[in-house]
Formats: structure tokens, sequence, C-alpha cells
């Protein structure tokens, strides 16, 4: 198979381990492999590649697509039908509620003449998903060989190790094969590998070469690393197609796009900025830092009681309850902070994180901040569910209104201390923390 | 409709056949209640029609206002699948990674807002882009099953064609939507689509129109249902070309909280802004309430609980426009003479045809009454005798009062250009506020207005100019010529301003010290170079030719307040065009359910109105509801409540009153009634959430309300 070489690239040993697995065509195989291995290791692509140009007849399923059993199924058994009766193209849907009924139609679907006499494949990658499933799915898969007595072979693909997978009450042990992460020089190898075709390989190459250099240390995904190639490659050339510098120019083209690749960095690889944005502020030749990313839109603007029912959540969330004496009566007397405190609360509430507190709690603090006076009204109740719904705070526990309900504070330290500005009240004063 | 329920609330009530037969028609209920109200039939209908041209006026100014965002969004659609398109061979497509195109759409915390920009979104895509629009929200979507479900019967609706639904719905049930189904009926949908070429949709220039997915509420997805969809639907882009628009409240950082980065890898996002709610409710105010397109009016007070419920509550518009609906609705209810509240020359028509009744009320407005008392006495004797003579001067008096209003919102309008540009803002920064404080009093009497024309007397000539330039673009922006002296005036001024130039220049440089007192200052330097002036004046110098202008300006734009805005309550029959009830209002809009709750169990009489409940403060009534003697017990308690001690007090009470005529009853049952009177009442006040079981101590429970001791 001399151009299977050519496809695959850095995958030799893997690739001969599956192949001395799956043997001659009408030969029985191992009844289940368990391939695993990081993000973009190659996985999907190796098996794909090797089965189509090995030209084995496959069953090719993603489980994130196949949310119930049934669709798994009926996906599986359809396509087979699909497969054993290509020529007629007969199409009848089969319908496969169980496992049992599974098992049973696939015998059937593989009685056909041309799969008969050789080895089926059914790939299912992400096979994390199917933990989720019933429990009777995986140990099923594991032994489709034995239980349906034909010659079938199921591929697991999945980026979690096999230890994660294996139920509690024992199963068929599948063959465990390990993708490891590519090197850099895997990663130069086959990013180098699809060089444009108006460029040399070797001018390309050393583009490559840079871009790992910027972002080798935070991203060792393939998908994303090719995104970034393509996306930034224009402003590599940039120099070239001007004529300012030749293709043998490295040090020039360097110095052009490395502070470039950084700033992307921080902009596009983290999806700040969006791909699209991001070409067409090379093409306008803009400096990227006047487009404001995502995380700069911090800025919520609340009504007044919300904002004050916000802080008084917060202050419920990060003071142990027996300090609000302190913070919210006149005639508090001074506590003193190590003599007051239990050993646990002496660490920081901050970064305990935050504390569930009942709603009467939160109103009552909600009164003493205010100013004015506020009234119980409906507005405030439903001002209360609505940042629920906003994710600014979180109902803990069971929905009962009725049974005093409890909350959360969702919001960071930074987020209030900006919302208390635009009402002048001075948040620091009143966190135990920061006593 | 009566209850036998103690507590304000809603209440059930399963429909009476019978009744509903009979169907009143709605203007009907303009008739219950007040004996006195007269041409009820009238109006509600001039309700009806003021109400409809409020609304679309609204429903017009939201439209332009959404008009800049929808523009960029459409144009954003309409090029984020262009790519695709072209099914380009190019080197770089084929190597990059598909993303969703994916529009955030930040959309500010007024959620109940959002239902209108959606619709209408949704028909700007549909009339522009593709006719596959989809919203979804959170709570139709627990998991991906559904989601897809959804998504799936949504564009079936999408893509309407009679002869093929049936079809359609059967394949639904067949297939269970998976992704699969969903790009292959895609696929089916425009492919037939291009067989028999549609004339009406504009997108048909496009092969396979994208499908545009609303999920309207963002923050309230679980993280699961929207990674997985994200997932498969990216593996699919090819078949089936998605756009998601993310409604979003608070701000996109959400999008990284909710989704990892290997998902959010899958998205191409730009963000859009809608415009902030309280530009819009300025916008509202102005179109709605400072014009004279519309007779109706509000009262200082009233306007006060909209806007501070707008801005303390819950920053939503609608609600804003519902509570003005109220206001006008109410309005016409309750007052008689609202009939004459209409346009000028409809109003006039209706005068005639007053009845006896309706002159009568009149004559009792307070402000027809004070405006008689200042009549000759003969007059006053026609006024209050002559049917016809009141008519008269009833017309004269509506009339006047349209002049009124006409210079009064000019006035106002001016005044606002020349207070919103001074330091602190005295007057406050949005028209509303000075609005407000123009309903409530004479403004020229208030400390703020004198702090206000001290500023306007510091302010540089550039910027006077342009003041004055506004103002006299907004005199001249009015139809009718009732201030047409005044716009000339200001022109003068502008004109002799403009003509200062060159002389001003000598005098600067003459007096450099001067030049001080002109720039924009701040309050600090204000006191400081007023006291300069005063200095410069006690010393005798002669002031600026410019200064002298100046004052002149001050003095004129004084003069016009003094003048025209006089506060509504000066004008006869103000009563008929504004809504004063703030207190109804306040009632109806700021509902306070525990306050309801605590008085209808502490105070019975207020509700149930028995002359028996009457009682001082404090004391319980032994002839009170069950339920209340129970609850005023129960305050007297701490956190925890012994049953026992309860019971006991309950049949102290209890009992103190049927000692007289419980005779027959032997005491054992009577203790036995009582003991279940007690249960039913505390089993009541644990349903309304005043009291729960607890496990700390067997026979307690718990308040769940705090106060008491």
């Amino acid at each position: 198979m001399p151009h299977l070489e050519n496809v695959v690239l850095c995958r030799e040993s893997q690739v001969s381990t599956l192949q001395s697995l799956f043997g001659e065509r009408h030969h029985f195989s191992f009844p289940s492999i368990f391939i695993y291995g990081h993000t973009a290791s190659g996985k999907t692509y190796v098996t794909q590649t090797l089965l189509k140009t090995l030209e084995l007849p496959h069953v090719f399923v993603n489980c994130v697509e196949c949310f119930t059993l049934r669709l798994l199924l009926e996906q599986i058994l359809n396509r087979l039908n699909y497969l054993s009766s290509s020529e007629e193209g007969c199409s009848t849907e089969i319908t496969c509620d169980t496992f049992n009924d599974f098992v049973r139609l696939f015998k059937q679907v593989t009685n056909a003449k041309n799969l008969k006499d050789q080895t089926v494949y059914i790939v299912l990658d992400k096979a994390e998903y199917l933990r989720d499933m019933e429990a009777n799915i995986l140990p099923g898969f594991l032994r489709l060989q034995e239980l349906t007595d034909r010659n079938v072979t199921v591929i697991f693909l999945s980026e979690i190790i096999w230890e994660k997978f294996r139920p509690n009450t024992g199963c068929f042990e599948p063959f465990v094969l390990y993708f490891p992460d590519y090197s850099i020089g895997n990663l130069q190898k086959i990013l180098s590998h699809d060089h444009p075709p108006e460029y040399s390989a070797d001018f390309y190459a050393a583009y490559i070469n840079i871009l790992l250099g910027v972002f080798y240390t935070v991203c060792r995904d393939l998908k994303e690393l090719r995104h970034l190639a393509v996306l930034n490659f224009p402003k590599y050339c940039e120099p070239v197609v001007k004529g300012e510098a030749s293709e043998r120019d490295t040090r020039k083209l360097w110095r052009n796009i490395e502070p470039h690749l950084k700033k992307a960095m921080q902009t596009v690889y983290l999806r700040e900025i969006s791909s699209s944005q991001w070409e067409k502020l090379q093409q306008d030749d803009q400096d990227p830092g006047q487009l404001e990313g995502l995380s700069a839109y911090t800025h919520v603007e609340l009504p007044y009681y919300s904002k004050f029912i916000l802080i008084a959540a917060y202050l419920a969330s990060y003071n142990p309850s027996r300090t609000d004496k302190r913070f919210f009566l006149k005639h508090h007397g001074k506590i003193k902070k190590t003599n007051f405190l239990k050993k646990h609360e002496k660490t920081s509430n901050h970064l305990l994180g935050p504390k569930p507190f009942p709603l009467d709690r939160l109103l009552a603090i909600l009164y003493s901040i205010v100013d004015s006076r506020v009234a119980p009204t409906a507005n405030i109740f439903s001002q209360i569910t609505s940042l629920v719904t906003l994710q600014l705070l979180t109902l803990v526990g069971h929905d009962d209104q009725l049974d005093g309900p409890k909350y959360k504070c969702t919001v960071s330290l930074d987020f209030i201390r900006a919302i208390a500005r635009t009402v002048n009240f001075d948040i620091i004063k009143y966190l135990y923390d920061f006593l | 409709m009566a209850t036998s329920s103690v507590s304000k609330g809603c209440f059930v009530f399963k429909p009476n056949f019978k009744k509903r037969k009979i169907s009143v028609p709605i203007e009907e209920y303009f008739n219950e209640g007040k004996n006195e109200s007269e041409d009820s039939k009238l109006r509600f209908e001039t309700y009806q029609v003021i109400w409809q041209q409020m609304k679309s006026e609204t429903e017009k100014m939201q439209e332009e206002l959404n008009k800049n965002l929808f523009d960029s969004l459409i144009k954003f659609l309409q090029k984020s699948h262009s790519g695709f398109q072209k099914n380009s061979r190019d080197w770089g497509c084929q190597i990059k990674l598909r993303e969703i195109p994916t529009a955030a759409l930040i959309l500010g915390v007024n959620v109940t807002d959002h239902e209108f920009t959606f619709r209408s979104l949704t028909e700007a895509i549909q009339n522009n882009v593709t006719p596959y629009v989809v919203k979804l929200q959170a709570r139709d979507c627990p998991d991906i099953k559904h989601f897809l479900q959804k998504l799936f019967s949504q564009l079936m609706d999408c893509h309407v064609d009679v002869e093929s639904k049936e079809e359609e719905k059967d394949i639904q049930k067949k297939t269970h939507c998976s992704m699969d189904s969903l790009s292959s009926w895609y696929m089916n949908v425009t492919q037939t689509d291009q067989g028999k070429p549609r004339k009406k949709r504009t997108s048909s220039q496009w092969q396979s129109p994208p499908v545009v997915l609303i999920l309207k509420d963002m923050e309230s997805f679980t993280t699961k249902v929207l990674q997985d969809f994200i997932i498969i639907s990216s593996q699919h882009l090819h078949e089936f070309p998605l756009i998601l628009i993310f409604g979003i409240a608070t701000s996109p950082v959400i999008i990284h909280r909710l989704l990892p980065h290997a998902v959010s890898s899958l998205l191409c996002i730009e963000i859009f802004q809608s415009l902030s709610c309280k530009e819009h409710l300025t916008t509202v105010i102005d179109k709605l309430l400072l014009t004279t397109q519309f007779p109706f009016n509000l009262s200082e007070k009233v306007l006060q609980i909209l806007t501070s419920i707008f801005l303390y509550y819950d920053f939503s518009i609608q609600n804003f426009i519902k509570g003005l609906q109220l206001s006008l609705l109410e309005h016409f209810y309750s007052q008689p003479l609202s009939v004459l509240c209409c346009n000028l020359p409809e109003a006039k028509r209706r005068i005639n045809f007053l009845s006896d009744n309706q002159c009568e009320n009149i004559r009792r407005l307070p402000s027809f009454r004070r405006y008689v008392e200042k009549q000759a006495t003969e007059k006053q004797v026609a006024l209050l005798t002559n049917e016809r003579f009141l008519k008269e001067e009833t017309q004269s008096l509506l009339e006047s009062l349209h002049v009124y209003h006409t210079n009064y919102f000019l006035v106002l309008r001016c005044l606002h250009q020349f207070t919103s540009s001074l330091p602190k803002y005295p007057l406050g920064r949005q028209i509303r506020e000075l609005y407000c404080t123009c309903l409530e009093k004479n403004i020229w009497d208030s400390e703020e207005y004198a702090s206000a024309l001290q500023l306007l007397r510091m302010l540089a000539k550039d910027e006077l100019m342009t003041i004055l330039q506004k103002c006299f673009s907004v005199l001249n922006s009015s139809s009718e010529k009732q201030l047409g002296s005044t716009a000339k005036r200001i022109e003068e001024l502008l004109a002799q301003l403009q003509s200062l130039d060159a002389e001003v220049k000598e005098e600067e440089d003459a007096s450099g010290s001067q030049s001080k007192g002109l720039q924009k200052t701040d309050l600090y330097h204000l006191q400081k170079s007023l006291l300069e002036m005063k200095e410069l004046r006690r010393t005798g110098k002669k002031q600026t030719k410019f200064e002298v202008l100046r004052e002149k300006v001050v003095n004129f734009i004084d003069s016009l307040v003094r003048e025209y805005l006089l506060p509504p309550e000066t004008q006869p029959l103000y009563e008929a065009v504004y809504f004063t009830a703030a207190h109804t209002l306040h009632e109806h809009l700021n509902a306070a359910p525990r306050l309801a709750l605590h008085t209808a169990l502490n105070n019975p009489y207020y509700y149930l109105k028995n002359e028996v409940l009457k009682s001082e403060e404090g004391c319980i009534p032994n002839v009170a509801p069950d339920i209340c003697i129970a609850y005023k017990l129960h305050l007297e308690c701490s956190r925890l409540i012994n049953l026992v001690d309860w019971s006991e007090a309950f049949a102290t009470v209890v009992t103190a009153a049927e000692k007289t005529d419980a005779n027959s009853v032997t005491s054992e049952e009577r203790n036995d009634i009582i003991h279940a009177r007690f249960i039913r009442a505390v089993s009541e006040l644990e349903l309304l959430g005043f009291v729960k079981p607890t496990k700390r101590k067997t026979d307690h429970v718990a308040r769940l309300t705090w106060g008491g001791c």
C-alpha cells in the first residue's frame, strides 16, 4: 500500500498495528478495538482512510449525533443495509428499538452475499457518549462478534482512557490502542504537507516553523493550528507580494509576521475576534487593537434596585451570616476579627466561592443598604427571578417558593465593584474578607 | 366576582356557561360602578382612537430605532454564507475550519422587550435573507432531542407549501429528527424550490438560502445542549448552512462561560449591540408625551411613577407603554369630562352636545372654580347659570389650553437646550427630568433654576451661539406659528452675537482677565469667578458688549420660561386632559403581595368591611377568622413556635367570644372543635408560606418570615 504512507503521515506504527489486527478480508479479527488519544491526534482520520483505502465494508457513526439508542442502532443497520444492497438501491427503513432487535436484524442484514465472507467494521466515533446511554450498550457492542456470530469488529474512538469506560459489572476487554500526541517535528511535517500551490514547499515550511514557534506552547491541536496557519498566511506573504522581500529573505519575513502572530494568539485564537473579522482586518491592514474583543463588553446595565439586589446577594454570599450584625446594625460594637472567627472561617471567603443564602437574608440586607425605603413589591421579587434567568444569581436546590428559596450570587468581585461604583456604594467596606 | 378568600390575589373562576352567552360589550364596563358617568360610550371610543394612534406611533418609532441594528445584522447574514455558496476550490477554504457564523446580539436586561425585537427581526430576515428562520428558547429545549424536534417542526412551518405539508408531517413522525434527516430534508426542499422558481422571494438568487436559528435567551440554555448542538451542526455545515443568532441579555462573556474552547472555536462570532433602553425611553417620552399630537397628558406624579418603575425596577419599554395605556384607560374611565380629551375641533363640537350634568361637572372642577372667581360678578353669574354662555366660554378655554400646550413644549425644549449642557446638570440631564420639575411647580422658584441661570451667565460665546441656533431650529420645527416672534427675536440675538465677533476680540485683548469668565467652568471655579466679577463690578469696570448681550439672552429665556412654563394646574379645565390619579396607578403597577397579605391577616376589616372586625391596634378581636387569630398570635413568637402553647393561646382567644352562646355543646366537644379549627388555621398558614414543620423539634413549627422578637 504505497499510497497510504503519503496520505497518513507520522502514524506508521499505529497503521501497521491496525493492519495486522485486521488481517486478511475473510479472517476473523479481534472483536473490539478501543482507540484513544488527545484531540486531533488523527484517530478518526487514520481509521477512516485505512478502511477506505483498503476498501473494507464499514459503517462510520458519530455518537454525538445519535442521542438516543434508537437513532444509533437504526443508523448502523440502515447503512449496513445500504452497503449490502447498494446495487439494487432498495431503501426500506429498518426500525429497531432495543439491542436485542439489533442483534437479530444485524444477522439478517449481514447475511447478504457481499458481506458474508468478510469482516464488517463498525466504527463508533466519540464513544464516550455511549456511557450515557443504556447500560447494556457498551458491553453489547464489545462482544458483538460473539452475540451475532458474524465476522464483525467494532472500533471505538474516544479521547478518554479505557479505564473510565469499564462498567463495574465487568465486560469483554477490547484491544486498546493509544495514539500519542504529535511531536513538534510531526506537526511541522504534517502542516507543511499541505502547502498552497502557488508557493514552494520550503517557503511554506519556513512559515510553519515560525508559526509553531509562537503557538506550540499554547496549542497542540492540529486542526486549530492548520486554521491559524491559513488565516495568517496572507500576512506572511505580504512582503513577497509587494516585492519588498524575496521568498528566501526569512529574517525580514520573520520580523514582519512575529508580532502579528502574537496578536493573533491573544485575539483570534481565543475567539475574542472571529476569524472573518481577523481576515478583514488583515485586508484593510488595520491594527487589531481597535476592534474590541468579546471580553471587552463586560458592562451590564441594570435597573437601580436590581443593582442593589445584586450587591446584597453578593454580600450575603461572601459574608458569614454572623457578621451581618456588625455590618448592618448601627450600634454593633467592635468585633475583633481574630477572636470572633471560627477556625474554618479564617480562610478567605473569596477563595471558597459563594455560599447559598435564604431569600429573607437577601431582603434584609437589601433594606439596610438602600437609602430610601423599599417596599417588598411584586416588582422586587420579579427582579430577583429575572436576575436568576440572567444567571447572575442561581437558585440552589429545590425551587419550592414557599419553603424559603436559597440563592447564590455568581458574579465576580470586579463585576460587583463596577456595579457598586455606579450607585456610589463602597462595597469593599462591607466585605468581611477585606476588613 | 366574589371570593371567600381574605387575601387579594388572582383567582380562577370556572366559566359559567349561561353567563358566557350574554357577552358584555367592552364599552359597557365603562358604565359600571359610576352612576354619574356621562357619555361613557363616547369616552370609550375616544380612548380607543387615541390608544390606536399612540400604539401605531410607538411601533413606527421602534422600527426606526431598530433599523440600524437590523441593517447591520442583515448585512452580516447575507455575507456570512456567501463564501460557502461559491463552493470554492481555493486552497485556504479547503483547509480552514468551517466555522458556524454567529451573531451575538446584546439586547440589555429588559427581557420583556426582547420578544418584540425578535419578532420584527424575524420579519426583516424573512423579507431580506431567507425564509428559514427559527426561534428557540431555553425552556423548550431541556435536551438535545427536544431541541432538534423544535427546530425541525418550526423549519417545516417556515416552508409553507400547502400540498406538501401533510406529507412532511408524516416524515417528521417517522424520522425522529436526527441532524441527518434534517439536512436531507433541507436538500430536498431547496432542490425542489430550484425546480419551480418563486416570484415573491427575494432570496431566490441564492442557491441554498441559509437557515437562521435564533436562540432567544442564551443565558438560560444548558451547556450540554448547546455544546452538543454546535458540535453536531458544525459537522453538517456543508449540507446545512446554519447561522446562529444568540440573544444575550447580559454580556458576551457568557459565551465563554457556557462553551469550552473546543466548542467556541467552531463559531465565528460577531457582536451586535442594540440601542440602550434609556435612550429608547427618552424617545418614547419625546414622541408620546412632549407633543401636542395627543391631547392626553400625565401629571407630574404619574409620570414620576412610570419613569421610576422603569428606572428602578425593570428597564422595560413595553411595561412603560402598558403603564401609559393603563393611565389613559383610567383617565377616560374615571373622569367624565374626558370626552373633551380629543383634538381641538372635535372637542369644540362635542361641547355643544354636553348634557346638563356634564355642565355641572365642568362647574365643579377646581380649576374652573378658580377661574370663575377671578371674573367679574356678572360674568360669574352667567357662567354659573347660563349653559350656553358656559359652553362658549369652555370652547375658548379649551382653545387657550391648546395654545398653552403648544407653547409649553416648545419653550420646554428650548430651556432643555440651555440646561442640558451645563456642568453638573442642575436641572437634570434628560428632558423628562426638566419636564417633571416644570409640571410640579413654578420652576423659577426653585434653587436649581437660579443656579442654572447663574451658570448660563458664564457661557462662552460659541456655546451660547450653538444653543441659540438649536433653539431657533426647535422653534422653527413646529408648524404652528404661536412663537413666531420669539424665533425672530432669537434670530436677531444670533445676528448680534455674530456681528460682535470683531469687537469682542479687541475687548479681549484689552482685558485678558475677562476671558477667564467666558470659559465653561465647574462649580468651584464658578464661585471664584463670580466673586471676581463682583469685584470687577465694584471697581466700576464696564461690562463688555458680549456680556451685555449674554445678559440679554439669559433674561430673554428667563422671561420665556416665566411666561410659558406655568404648571398645568394654573390652567382652567386642565383636569380634562391631565391624568392625575397617581395612587390608583401605583396600586395597579407596583403591587405589594406581602403587604396585602399582611394587611388581610392582620387587619381583616380592611378587606371584609365587617363592622364587628373593627379593632384597635394590637388587640385581637375574637370574632375574626381563625387564620387571622392564628396569624396574629404567631407574630409574637420567635423563630420556632411551640404548637401546644400556640394552641392554648388560640383557644383562650376564641373561647373568650363563645362563652355566652355555646352552652348547648359539652366542653369536651367544644374543645375538639377548637382544636380542629386551630389545626386548619395552622395548615392554612403553612400553605401561605408563613410556617413550616421543622425537624429540629418535633412539636414545633418554624416561622418563615422575620420580625417579631
